[in-house]
């Protein structure tokens, strides 16, 4: 169990690694940062000191070098724009959206799982059938305009949800957070409800193909054949069961959910990383964005990591697997 | 034996309403079973054995469903139950065994959990005396140092120690009737013969009826009092094993009985029933065995109905070997 | 011997015709009334989008065409010069709505199914080689293709277009460069299992060329779960597309397409004017349940697992 840990903690540095450089060459190979930065005014002497400063004069790989070293010593560079370290900016803005994808995440759960049993159960009942059409539409709705509907209807005609922003914040362990806060709840509602609803259908899908699968094999009818009612059947015997895949989803999707939070932060003007990328890509605050990327894929290679080990700890056949052999 | 007997099934009829047609899985099937004694079920695959064993516990999933006919157990009619009735039922007065151990046993629940509820559901007493009823349970069908099986997982175990685990349960609350769906076939030929003995000896002890149900008439001879030989949804022939055995009536009883190896004078080539079990689908109304039979007549054009022609005996036959 | 529902041979209740499988395709799909619909409203989206030129009501991209007195007109209202009713509204700059979504859905649907067969194509080809030559080019391809496939399909497209620039062959070259691994993926699993099969030694046994033994047998029997793949992931490059456009970073105003349309509308939300971007949303929406629904009837159909 340990060995697999390692060996897998081993791989995701390395993937880590090779990440970064596919990203440094990618960003900062391709054009030409300087425009940016210098007067379009500056003679050829300005360029040059401003190119030397910068190191953008020397051979990519020593650039990349450079970069690396500086980058485990947690200095990512910093913003063209801002001139501040990057990885601040970064940092400042992540807990919001972390707020928002832990949310919405949390939406989608609690509505999906349920929902998607219920469909798996009944699969030819109208409440089935009709939760696998709203499911269809569901993943269909293009995201940023369900935003924008949402914004119609519950801030421009009824007034009920303030259209952007994030409301108030109460510092949790140092990190500011707003959904402990009713104002908070309601900038959190609609940005969250939007997020969810891509995975929320998913979920749901998910939820039912597993339950129909589970349902119709044999310790199903074993354990209704000892006389256990539906409660226990269904909540112990069949989600038991079903709960490994979809954990496994939702934790390789929660990644996805960071990033999806990209379009929803841009409709709601939430401020949290996603638009601060989409802006840094425009202004072409180039340490920004892969300072931004660099997070972001060592988040999502926590998150695999985890899954992966979290998954042998569900499954029991799983757990045995490499050390005890065959039974 | 005197009274009313344990488990009488009279007429039952279980269809399957499928896009493609109707099923007559079951096939007006009569049978009765006294307390203490076994009786074997046999049949090919696809002969409605299982499905029997499946409405007597009330199992029958859409598209199938009990069409006609009565089950009575302990002298109550079991159509006269309502959801709750048959889950006191399920597990506690009936039980059942399946073919299958490695799918009966929920992979991802420890033996305890699944042992301990079965007792639960029935019985309002604490988890440590369930587990304590467990341990004993594990220990008549043979598991020793069951304290160590019971935190394990299914697939911890062998094929035969997963079925043990699954009688245990079936045993655990000491039903009236146990039915037995083919639950050797996976098995070693070794394991199998252990635990048929050790079923045949628990059922003796508890006086609870068995019904076996398997494809394997051998299996029969050695462990059950009585036999019913099923046919594409029907009872073709039935007694004792005995009487069935030694005088074999329907002309399929024999053919079952002439193929079995053992049976077979060496030298000579395997005696067969020619061509093929019949699908059920679209079965006309004639015998249903009538295409494979070397004794078929004119009057088998029309399915014949159950006669008795010994006490004890049942038969569908118009031209019965005598 | 399993015995139900075995038709043909013994009990021939109804005669069988010799039916092409064309023909069983076609009529298993059309058991879904829903699939149905769907295929209905995507032959009227294609249409429309095909015949956009003429039979919009106006061509929004010509300049000459536009009355910037008749912006921001709700649905219904006429236009000052012709006087005809504006279907669906105009925008902030005097575009028809209707004519700027039927030119909008036409270049959706253009970047979102190009996208996608120069994926699959490329997909197929990976997918196969690694099936067969197995081993280590198997190793690192699918590794490759994992490691892309386990980031979300937007942040890979973003940064793809931050460093290429706008454009549509760029956004054609970012969708397919998200979405080749789906098809190696599918076509490799599929062709793993077809490889087992003995039909592909019988043909090896007869010293037939690796080509022909890939093209003729190999692919035919992998197709039917990358038709599946290929219908769904129309639908999810068209969405990447409009996302990417809405953010300003997909296609660029010379080719607006329907998630430029909205993006334009959304500062006019909050002051009321809610036509600019709602009715775009709405043709998007169509056309994504539309092949979704098509698609939800092809993997049942064509999944082996639920075969009846």
């Amino acid at each position: 169990m340990l060995a697999f840990a390692i060996r897998r903690f081993g791989q995701s540095l390395f993937v880590l690694v090779l990440m970064s450089f596919l990203v440094f060459i990618g960003v900062f190979a391709i054009g030409n940062p300087i425009e940016l930065l210098v007067n379009p005014q500056a003679d050829e002497i300005e360029r040059a000191r401003a190119t030397a400063a910068l190191g953008l004069d020397r051979p990519i790989l020593e650039q990349y070098g450079t970069f690396l070293k500086r980058a485990s010593a947690g200095d990512l560079g910093s913003s063209f724009v801002f001139n501040v370290p990057a990885i601040q900016l970064i940092l400042d803005k992540l807990p919001a959206t972390l707020e928002l994808a832990f949310a919405a995440m949390v939406l989608a759960i609690l509505i999906g799982i349920p929902l998607g049993l219920v469909a798996g159960l009944r699969p030819q009942s109208w409440l089935g059938r009709g939760i696998m059409a709203g499911s269809i539409l569901g993943f269909s709705l293009p995201t940023f305009w369900v935003g924008l509907v949402l914004i119609m209807v519950f801030s421009v005609h009824l007034g009920w949800l303030p259209p952007n922003g994030r409301g108030e914040t109460v510092a949790v362990l140092g990190i500011p957070v707003s959904f402990l806060t009713l104002d908070g709840l309601a900038h959190l509602a609609m940005p969250a409800l939007n997020l969810a609803l891509f995975k929320l259908s998913l979920l749901i899908r998910l939820t039912r193909a597993s339950t129909r699968e589970a349902s119709l094999q044999d310790y199903v009818k074993f354990a209704r054949a000892k006389g256990l009612g539906p409660g226990r059947v269904i909540g112990i015997h069949i989600l038991k069961n079903i709960l490994i895949p979809i954990v496994t989803v939702i934790g390789l999707e929660l990644g996805s959910v960071i990033a999806f939070a990209i379009i929803t932060e841009s409709i709601f003007a939430w401020p949290g990383t996603g638009k601060l990328l989409i802006d840094s890509i425009n202004q072409l605050d180039r340490p920004v964005i892969v300072a931004y990327l660099l997070v972001i894929v060592t988040i999502f290679i926590f998150i695999n990591f985890v899954v992966d080990v979290l998954y042998s700890v569900l499954d029991p056949r799983v757990r045995l697997g490499a050390a005890a052999g065959a039974h | 034996m005197s009274g009313e007997p344990l488990l009488r099934v009279e007429g039952l009829r279980m269809h399957f309403f499928t896009k493609a047609g109707v099923v007559k899985a079951v096939d007006d099937v009569s049978l009765a079973l006294d307390r203490g004694r076994v009786l074997g079920l046999v049949g090919e695959s696809g002969s409605g054995k299982s499905m029997t064993g499946y409405s007597i516990l009330g199992l029958v999933d859409a598209p199938g469903r009990i069409v006609s006919g009565r089950i009575v157990l302990n002298g109550v009619d079991l159509a006269t139950l309502d959801a709750a009735a048959w889950r006191r039922l399920r597990g506690n007065r009936v039980a059942m065994i399946f073919q299958d151990p490695m799918m009966t046993l929920n992979p991802v629940l420890r033996i305890d959990t699944q042992m301990v509820e079965a007792v639960l559901a029935h019985h309002d007493v604490s988890r440590e005396s369930a587990l304590e009823r467990c341990r004993e349970v594990l220990g008549r069908v043979g598991i020793a140092s069951p304290d160590e099986r019971l935190r394990a997982y299914p697939h911890h175990f062998s094929g035969g120690m997963r079925q043990r685990v699954a009688i245990a349960i079936a045993l655990i609350n000491k039903p009236d009737l146990i039915i037995a769906d083919e639950p050797t076939t996976a098995l070693d030929v070794t394991i199998q013969g252990q635990i048929l003995f050790e079923m045949q000896k628990l059922c003796r002890e508890s006086g609870a009826g068995l019904i076996w149900i398997t494809h394997d008439l051998s299996v029969i001879a050695g462990l059950a009092d009585e036999v019913c030989v099923m046919y594409a949804g029907r009872i073709v022939e039935s007694g004792t094993v005995d009487d069935v055995l030694s005088h074999p009536m329907h002309p399929y009883t024999r053919g079952l009985l002439d193929s079995i190896p053992a049976r077979n004078v060496p030298g000579r080539p395997l005696a067969q029933i020619p061509g093929m079990t019949p699908a059920l689908l679209g079965l006309g109304p004639a015998c249903a065995f009538r295409e494979r039979c070397s004794r078929a007549i004119e009057s088998c054009a029309v399915a014949p109905a159950e006669s008795r022609p010994a006490p004890g005996r049942a038969l569908r036959c118009f031209n019965p070997a005598a | 011997m399993s015995v139900v529902a075995r038709e043909g041979a013994e009990a021939p209740a109804v005669a069988p015709q010799a039916e092409s499988p064309l023909r069983r395709f076609a009529a298993e799909f059309a058991e879904s009334r829903l699939a149905l619909l769907g295929l209905a409203m995507l032959a009227v989206i294609i249409a429309l989008a095909i015949a956009a030129p003429w039979v919009s009501p106006q061509n929004p991209y010509d300049l000459a065409q536009l009355d910037v007195m008749d912006s921001k007109l709700a649905p219904g209202e006429p236009s000052s010069t012709t006087g005809k009713p504006y279907w669906l509204g105009t925008d902030d700059q005097g575009r028809d709505m209707l004519s700027g979504i039927f030119y909008g859905i036409r270049i959706s649907l253009f970047v979102g199914v190009t996208s996608t067969v120069v994926a699959l194509a490329i997909g197929l080809t990976i997918g196969m080689v690694a099936a067969y030559f197995g081993g280590m080019v198997d190793a690192v391809i699918m590794r490759i293709a994992d490691i892309q496939l386990s980031f979300p399909a937007i942040l890979i497209a973003l940064v793809l277009l931050a460093v290429l620039g706008q454009g549509v062959d760029k956004i054609i070259i970012s969708l397919v460069a998200v979405q080749w691994a789906y098809y190696a993926r599918t076509v490799r699993s599929a062709a793993l299992v077809e490889r087992q099969k003995e039909y592909v030694e019988a043909a090896q046994v007869l010293a037939l060329s690796r080509t022909r033994i890939v093209l003729r047998h190999l692919l035919p029997n992998c197709l039917p779960p990358l038709i599946v793949v290929a219908t769904v992931q129309v639908a999810h490059a068209i969405q990447l597309e409009a996302a990417l456009s809405f953010l300003g970073l997909g296609l660029p105003i010379t080719e607006p397409s329907i998630g430029l349309l909205i993006s334009n509308g959304f500062q006019y939300l909050l002051s009321g004017k809610y036509w600019i971007s709602f009715y775009p949303g709405v043709a998007l929406l169509l056309t994504i349940v539309a092949i979704n629904l098509v698609a939800d009837q092809l993997r049942d159909i064509l999944n082996p697992r639920l075969k009846r």
